[in-house]
């Protein structure tokens, strides 16, 4: 009976390593089948790696979904150069050593391009590697600044955090006419102190006055000395970067010690209203950037939209979006060097210049994005689409944001001039 | 003279974080005070008084009743849901413990704490939810002084509960057995007191007090979630140490200095050391008068 139960259970684990072992893979089957169609059955073989379990796996479900559907639309219109991409999957769960293993894997699998990884701790490891056999790898959502330092074939599709701040800082000088700013961030959180530092350094570049610099604590929960302190210095408008439901107590009690001015952030307020409930009116003119807006109804993001909620039943987020234009970049890149040789399309992407779903983006000397971000607007409870920022916050590509982005231009030449008024009067 | 203003108002944003800190303090000295028990489940009880008022709320708005009413209703409800609960947790889990070291009791609160928390994460998930603004929020101004209904409210109800408190201990009969239960329990049972319903009344009295705090908190912070009572506890429970814990004046006292310590520190000092300079505080007290602010130097008996 012993014996029984013990072969049985030898032959279902058996099968479940089976299954899992083929579960890695198969995302490549269904355009292999529609490869018959394209010349000499000659696939571009692509990675994706992500984490698709684990504590991690919602992050990179959701940006191979992105993925996934990028390729099955690009196979569909007749593939890259009219060859099918053939997407390899590997899951890494979320670990260092399962991420460099998967990229082996992938190389031993002919790999010519790589779409991850998701998170920054195996995107870095994988890159240090990608960097010593030149595969082009290009990250979706990896943040870590270090990432792309490892070598100059790699290049990412996100912008980083404190990319957010120095926006959001040329946002409040040019499109707000702001003079007086203020910050205050979470002292122990990264994301939070990156783009308030970034903030403070581009505000002051700018020529704005900041006039007030504060922090607080992660458990805090009462903020109005910080910002009874920042609102007796005057400023226009008040920075918060920090996640919605700190944001949503902290925007409230501004408003208590009678603040009255604007108040901005960074793609963290996604999700502020549902926590404000019936108070939403306090964040009543407020601004945040983000990599896309949902809601957006320039022709590209929506059919993105409504093409992923058709397929996953489900909105896509904002990884969906770039893991989505990381392969459209790809088919960019090798389409204009012609091949899929490694040194040609590595110089092909250098020289990319692409709008897609989560706006127009070139790559800087590192391989990290020039691009714009979308500056949401929050009224009478409702999010809408503002303005596409570009780091110059000169003219912008995407077509939606072309009237207010020329608006910017105008509001920023403004700005300038009676900058140089003051400046000449002082 | 802005400055002054500025301080002013400095001062009333100390006073109103003071105010909750000390009704919350309130309930752990109240329980120490009689049944010698820090219990950690403090902060928890107010986290679950805070559910209350936030499913009470809409019940009672619905049943269109005047905003005055409602807010009474509902602290009223919060506050017989939160007795009920100390003095189940009471009968449940401390009492079974009455003749054991006190350090297996505390283990036990700690317990609770973290059943209660974990509990209510399963039931209602673990993302804040918004408190609806029962009590208006609005900046009051008086001159250049800013405050709002709340923190008016809450200073002045921590104050009426303070007075009540030490009036119910020390005038009434109720107080009168707890305050002989606090010195001997046997002997108190001798002459006549019957020590459990005055021990299941004292964590009535201690958890009402959680629930009048959980919506003064809830108006003034307006998300709520299951972990929202741990560092409010523990801060709460540092204010009642450094008042002198078991003395309700000392919890008051303390929660007041820790409120405008903390205030006054971010405003003036910086933003990043409130936290060191209070805990720095209370090390000081506790180590030039380990009994707290008020508290009374006791020989050890012998």
């Amino acid at each position: 009976m012993k014996k029984l139960l013990a072969v049985t259970l030898a032959a279902a684990l058996a099968a479940g390593f089976v299954g899992c072992g083929g579960s890695g893979t198969t995302s490549g089957t269904t355009s292999n089948a529609a490869s018959g169609s394209a010349d000499a059955g000659e696939t571009i073989k692509v990675g994706s790696l992500a984490p698709l379990t684990g504590s991690v796996s919602v992050y990179g479900i959701t940006t191979v979904n992105g993925i996934k559907m990028a390729v099955d639309e690009i196979n569909a219109n007749g593939g890259v150069m009219g060859r099918q991409i053939e997407l390899l999957t590997e899951d890494e769960k979320g670990e260092v050593q399962d991420a460099v293993n998967g990229y082996n894997k992938l190389i031993s699998d002919g790999m010519v391009f790589l779409i991850g990884d998701v998170t920054s701790k195996p995107c870095d490891a994988v890159a240090k590697i990608a960097a010593g056999d030149g595969t082009p790898m290009l990250t979706p959502t990896g943040t870590a600044p270090s990432i792309t330092q490892n070598g100059d074939n790699i290049f990412r599709t996100c912008f980083l955090d404190p990319f957010q701040g120095q926006i959001m800082a040329q946002f409040a000088a040019e499109k707000l006419g702001a003079k007086k700013v203020a910050v205050m961030a979470n002292s122990s959180d990264d994301y939070s102190d990156g783009i308030a530092k970034s903030f403070v350094a581009k505000a002051q570049e700018l020529g704005l006055e900041v006039v007030g610099d504060e922090r607080y604590g992660a458990d805090d929960t009462d903020f109005k000395t910080q910002l009874t302190k920042i609102n007796a210095a005057g400023p226009d408008v008040i920075m918060f970067p920090d996640y919605y439901e700190k944001v949503a107590l902290i925007t409230n009690q501004a408003r208590q010690i009678g603040f009255t001015g604007q108040m901005l952030g960074g793609d963290g307020w996604d999700g502020v209203l549902t926590s404000l409930g019936e108070n939403a009116s306090v964040v009543d003119n407020c601004y945040f950037s983000c990599h896309y807006f949902i809601g957006d109804t320039n022709e590209q993001v929506a059919n993105f939209v409504n093409g992923y909620r058709s397929l996953y039943s489900e909105d896509p987020t904002a990884f969906s979006a770039l893991g989505y234009d990381s392969v459209y970049i790809m088919k960019a890149a090798m389409e204009k060097a012609g091949s899929t040789d490694k040194a040609a399309v590595l110089e092909a992407l250098r020289a990319t210049d692409y709008t897609g779903v989560t706006g127009h983006m070139t790559f800087d000397e590192n391989g990290d994005p020039i691009k714009s971000v979308a500056v949401l607007r929050l009224e009478n409870g409702a999010t809408v689409l503002d303005t596409m920022m570009t780091a110059d916050g000169a003219e912008d590509s995407a077509p939606v944001a072309s009237e207010s982005a020329s608006s910017a231009a105008a509001a920023s030449e403004a700005a300038a001039s009676s900058e140089a008024a003051s400046s000449a009067a002082a | 003279m802005d400055g002054l203003f500025v301080f002013i108002n400095q001062l009333i944003n100390g006073l109103q974080v003071g105010s909750i800190y000390a009704l919350v303090a309130l309930g752990y000295t109240m329980v120490y005070g009689i049944v010698k028990l820090i219990n950690f489940a403090h902060g928890d009880f107010i986290m679950v008084g805070a559910y209350l008022a936030l499913f009470s709320v809409p019940m009672l708005l619905g049943a269109g009743l005047p905003a005055i009413l409602v807010i009474v209703l509902v602290i009223v409800m919060s506050v017989i849901g939160c007795s009920l609960l100390g003095m189940a947790t009471e009968r449940i889990a401390y009492k079974p413990l009455r003749g054991s070291p006190s350090l297996s009791v505390l283990i036990t609160a700690i317990a609770v704490s973290l059943f209660l928390e974990n509990l209510f994460m399963i039931l209602f998930s673990s993302a804040s939810k918004p408190f609806p603004a029962i009590i208006s929020a609005n900046p009051i101004s008086i001159g250049k002084i800013q405050t709002n209904a709340v923190t008016i409210i809450t200073i002045a109800l921590s104050i009426v509960c303070m007075i009540g408190l030490q009036l119910f201990v020390k005038k009434t009969r109720m107080g009168k057995a707890m305050r002989a239960v606090s010195e001997d329990a046997g002997a108190a049972m001798l002459m006549g007191c019957n020590s459990n319903v005055t021990i299941s009344m004292t964590f009535a009295i201690g958890s009402g007090l959680a629930a009048v705090a959980a919506v003064m908190y809830c108006s003034a912070y307006p998300l709520v979630n299951p972990y929202m009572g741990s560092m409010l506890g523990l801060k709460a429970f540092i204010a009642a140490v450094l008042g002198g814990i078991g003395i309700i004046p000392g919890a008051m006292l303390g929660g007041f200095v820790i409120g405008l310590v903390e205030s006054l520190t971010k405003a003036y000092i910086s933003s990043y050391l409130a936290d060191a300079v209070v805990f720095g505080i209370l090390i000081v007290v506790l180590l030039v008068k380990p009994t707290g602010i008020l508290g009374k130097n006791v020989g050890e008996k012998v």
